[in-house]
């Protein structure tokens, strides 16, 4: 296929530019152009979240956004939210807390979770519970999800309020 | 010397069993570092595809690659006409049949893989796959097992004589062209003998429906044939990496030494990833004929319509009882629906698993079970989802019978399980149907989760709520599901369980480094059930080197030993006792080694917690460091240098770990709706190696239980087009519709495991689908409900409900 774009893409923080079909999908452009491997595929039908970043500032499924529709757009998946010499709150909460056992959902469910913080830093269970229902999990049964989304919710507002 | 720490410092900086250690495994999948088999990328690798059928039944009448083929970017597209010359066009099963690994002259189910298109990247594939022109007539459909049975069409035409005579199949004679086997356990004139003279019998046909384990990772395969050297790498999500080599083996002629299967990080497998399938054969054919590698993964749906279905058990029950509720017998028969191949992951001289553990917790004098397994127009499969090989199938049955025997008693059905449980001093206690449990305190489990959820205050309740319904205050009714569950794991000991001939051993081998750190290797493979983390505890425990300086490796076959892999909760009962046993190896050496240093007879030192002692003299000792450091520094005499083991561990027998579970639910019988006020769970899986995993596991089992019992399902419509072939249809519960799980314990060791574990990944699986369905079923017991099937989803409630006449 010829009809390429021209596709720029900000991602954690980094300008990447590169020429795309107008079909092809974002999660495919970050996984196999750009290596970051982190958000996975697990339906592709905008089902299991597996593949969720955050877009110009809200939760996106990246399987059903087609980069075209990117262009331009600021993106911070799994890899831009800490480092391994400062994990986000977040991915200290869910190892502490066994928020996860195969993986798979992780990274695409910490994405998620984050953003919904930041929408809503004091949710209640019932909050956290449907602000991550797009996002599937196989292993867990969610509960310790939900103890680490909880945890690092309190632990972020600690660290807001002894800022203050 | 002296030490400076307390005894419990010392235990407690170990990490040893017992304690809820952190996984090891979060730092790299909390940062998106985990390496699954599609984050592989290899220079030059190309990308493969498949064409799958779209009739049920059909026979190929021509396949034209032509336009697929001058699609710039297509390298290859692969039919059973290529692959024959290399005898790969069909693979042998799990189970003594064979598989077409690419249409050959026929499709036996929707979604078979008819053509491997192989091209430059998987939009470039996808649009060949497109391309590529097939020409079906169609054929008649068999969906139904019981019509497959009685029916002329003959779906395998391969499995009749030329004569017209049907040969016997892998497991002796067969009925009928469309019969798979007929198996037959314990004594079906006594039983029948004993339910028709028996004062009380309750009768029961229910179908377990064909679902699926739908990790959120598919299946896949990266295949890379080096043709200079010889060699064949095979990367994929596999739940048994060494059978994997050993088939691929022996299917491609390449020897073995030549062949190393790697099994990356998994995302999940519950028995979705034990199968071997045709995308990795022809994975593998690709690269040999292409010679660069190739990846293949399949799509969500690809997944759901031709890899690894689970259940789909038509069971007719018959159980018998003095009118005190004393089980007298116990009858079952099962029709199985294998589909259009026996590809079930059953150990070989089962097939069909261990259903026979279908007497459940009750000490039943007589049984008989008898399966018939049929093919039919459906994607093979029939793997344990979750469970130890058909283990679900069988609690779920005896469970649904207790409840249905408890109606005809008119007896609470709490109380029927009382009477009937298999008492603690009968262990070890051998079955009617032939296995020998190895321990169990059944009594006081169940007595401790019915004061728990204050179960004779609910059953109050309960009848209040019916009088309110029935005088026109509430449209909820309340249902009280339980279920007592035994399960049988860790296949298993060589004498009876195999994988296509190769005894279901694991294996465990460790190297301490000079410096007191070490790495051992299994032949399991996690798919998030951390054994890198619990692993290592087992080993700091018996070898007294921290948890935390110990690496565990699973999963490729060039380093680790050889193992049969993870599933069926094996790998705790068998790697788990490899990994004791091994660590033992070391201690006995590493004795001698501090007896030499510390001048002392070896008889004359012991071992505590990370070190030997010098009996009744403490203070005189040697720690694991300094003896790991002694066994690369110096000459010992008599002895080799180095401190390695390595054990293969043969179990001598299953572990039966059981559990007790309530779970209580409110439903509209308008909406169909249920919810879950409340579930508790009671496990006794032995010891307990890390309670924080352990829990981990239950959530996360019972949570796949709620799926099965209230909604998930592989479903067919008459002409064999799946249903439910998204997760759109397909019914995965999300954080919204899961409770809070309350979880509880008690501690009955395996006597024949080296520490005393049992296993529990499935147990909340095994427990939790009757538990779910006894409490919908429960609810409207009262109403006249005796039994209806699975899944109860909130549709199938609201009949429910209706022909019981509650709309009004
Ligand atoms: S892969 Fe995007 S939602 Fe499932
Ligand atoms: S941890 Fe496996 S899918 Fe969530």
């Amino acid at each position: 296929m010829s009809n390429k774009m021209h596709v720029k893409l900000n991602v954690n923080g980094e300008d990447h530019e590169f020429l795309a079909e107008p079909r092809e999908l974002l999660i495919y452009a970050l996984r196999e152009k750009l290596n970051l491997t982190g958000p996975h595929v697990g339906c592709e039908t905008s089902h299991c979240g597996a593949c969720t970043v955050t877009m110009n500032g809200k939760s996106v499924k990246s399987c059903t956004v087609f980069v075209a529709q990117a262009d331009g757009a600021e993106i911070t998946t799994i890899e831009g939210l800490g480092s391994p010499g400062a994990l986000h709150v977040l991915q200290e909460a869910f190892k502490e807390h066994h928020g996860l056992q195969c993986g798979f959902c992780t990274p695409g469910m910490i994405t998620r979770a984050a953003k919904l913080l930041e929408e809503n830093p004091n949710p209640t269970e019932a909050e956290v519970r449907f602000g991550i229902a797009g996002n599937i999990c196989r292993c867990t049964g969610y509960q310790n999800i939900v103890k680490s989304i909880l945890a690092a919710a309190t632990e972020l507002n600690a660290a807001k309020e002894a800022a203050q | 010397m002296k030490d400076d720490i307390t005894r419990e410092e010392r235990v407690a900086g170990l990490k040893g069993m017992g304690c809820s250690r952190k996984r090891v495994e979060d730092a790299r999948f909390t940062q998106g570092k985990g390496n699954y088999v599609d984050d592989i990328k290899l220079p030059g690798m190309l990308h493969g595809d498949f064409v799958r059928s779209p009739y049920a039944h059909a026979r190929i009448k021509s396949i034209n690659i032509d336009a697929a083929m001058a699609l710039p970017g297509v390298v290859a597209v692969l039919t059973a006409k290529d692959l024959e010359p290399l005898g790969l066009h069909w693979m042998p099963t799990l189970a003594g049949d064979k598989q077409m690994v690419l249409a050959d002259g026929k499709v036996l189910f929707q979604g078979q893989e008819v053509a491997f298109v192989v091209a430059s990247d998987r939009y470039v594939a996808a649009d060949a796959v497109e391309l590529v022109e097939v020409d079906y007539e169609e054929l008649e459909v068999l969906v139904d097992p019981f019509k497959s049975l009685q029916s002329d069409v003959v779906l395998r035409e391969d499995l009749v004589a030329e004569d017209g005579s049907i040969p016997n199949g892998a497991h002796g004679p067969r009925k009928h062209p469309n019969h798979i086997f007929t198996w037959e356990v314990g004594e079906e004139e006594a039983t029948n003998q004993v339910i028709d003279n028996a004062e009380v019998v309750a009768t029961e046909e229910m179908y377990y429906h064909r679902t699926h384990p739908c990790p959120l990772e598919t299946c896949g395969s990266v295949a890379s044939m080096d043709k200079v050297n010889g060699k064949l790498t095979l990367w994929g999500t596999f739940q048994a990496p060494h059978v994997v080599r050993t088939v691929a083996s022996i299917l491609s002629g390449i020897e073995e030494h030549n062949i190393r299967v790697v099994s990356p990080d998994i995302g999940g497998g519950f028995g979705n990833k034990v199968g071997v399938y045709p995308g990795y054969v022809c994975s593998i054919v690709a690269s040999i004929v292409t010679g660069v590698p190739v990846k293949w993964v399949e799509d969500r749906m690809e997944n759901l319509m031709s890899t690894a279905f689970a259940r789909d058990y038509w069971m007719k029950g018959k159980i018998s009882a003095t009118k005190e509720g004393k089980i007298t017998g116990l009858h079952c028969h099962v029709t199985a629906d294998h589909g259009a191949f026996d590809a079930c992951a059953d150990p070989t001289k089962f097939p069909a698993g261990f259903m026979n553990i279908c007497t459940g917790s009750y000490d039943i004098p007589v049984a008989y079970l008898g399966v018939d397994g049929v093919y039919t127009n459906k994607a093979p499969g029939g793997v344990s989802y979750r469970c130890s090989f058909r283990v679900t199938e069988a609690v779920y049955f005896i469970e649904r019978m207790i409840e249905v025997l408890a109606i005809e008693l008119n007896m609470d059905p709490a109380k029927l399980r009382s009477i009937n449980f298999i008492k603690k001093e009968q262990f070890p206690y051998t079955a009617a149907l032939g296995w020998e449990y190895d321990s169990g305190d059944y009594q006081t489990a169940w007595d401790k989760a019915l004061a728990a959820v204050d179960y004779t205050g609910l059953r109050a309740e309960q009848a209040q709520r019916v009088e309110d319904f029935k005088a026109g205050k509430t449209r909820k009714v309340m249902g009280i599901g339980l279920s007592f569950f035994t399960e049988i794991v860790g296949a298993g000991p060589v004498k009876n369980c195999d994988i296509l001939g190769m005894g279901m051993f694991d294996s465990c081998e460790i190297r301490i480094h000079p410096t007191g750190s070490a790495v051992a290797r299994l032949g399991t493979i996690s798919q998030g059930q951390g054994h890198a983390t619990t692993f290592a505890q087992i080993l700091a425990t018996e070898i007294g080197l921290p948890a935390d300086s110990i690496t565990i490796e699973e999963g490729d076959t060039d380093t680790a030993p050889y193992g049969l892999g993870t599933y069926g909760s094996r790998s705790t009962p068998v790697a788990g006792a490899a990994t004791a046993m091994a660590g033992r190896k070391i201690r006995a050496k590493a004795q001698m080694i501090a007896a030499y240093l510390l001048e002392v007879h070896d008889d004359d030192v012991e071992f505590d917690v990370d070190r030997f002692v010098v009996k009744g003299a403490p203070e005189r000792f040697k720690t694991m460091k300094d003896i790991a450091y002694a066994a690369y520094h110096q000459a010992i005499p008599g002895l080799e240098p180095g401190l390695e083991a390595v054990s293969y561990y043969d179990p001598p027998n299953m572990t039966y770990p059981f559990g007790a579970y309530v779970c209580v639910m409110d439903i509209d019988v308008d909406t169909g709706v249920p919810e879950i006020r409340r579930f508790y769970a009671l496990d006794d899986c032995g010891t307990r190696i890390n309670p924080m995993v352990i829990e981990g596991q239950i959530h996360g089992g019972l949570t796949e239980a709620l799926a099965v019992a209230l909604g998930q399902e592989i479903a067919y419509d008459d002409m064999g087009n799946v249903k439910t072939g998204t997760l759109m249809d397909f019914f995965l519960p999300t954080a919204w519709e899961v409770p809070n799980y309350e979880t509880d314990f008690t501690v009955t060791p395996s006597p024949h495991h080296p520490i005393g574990a049992k296993g529990v990944g499935e147990s909340p699986h095994v427990g939790g689908v009757p538990c779910f369905s006894n409490a919908v079923q429960d609810a409207f017991r009262p109403f006249g409900n005796r039994h209806t099937n699975m899944p109860h989803d909130h549709w199938r409630i609201w009949q429910t409900a209706n022909s019981l006449g509650m709309h009004g």
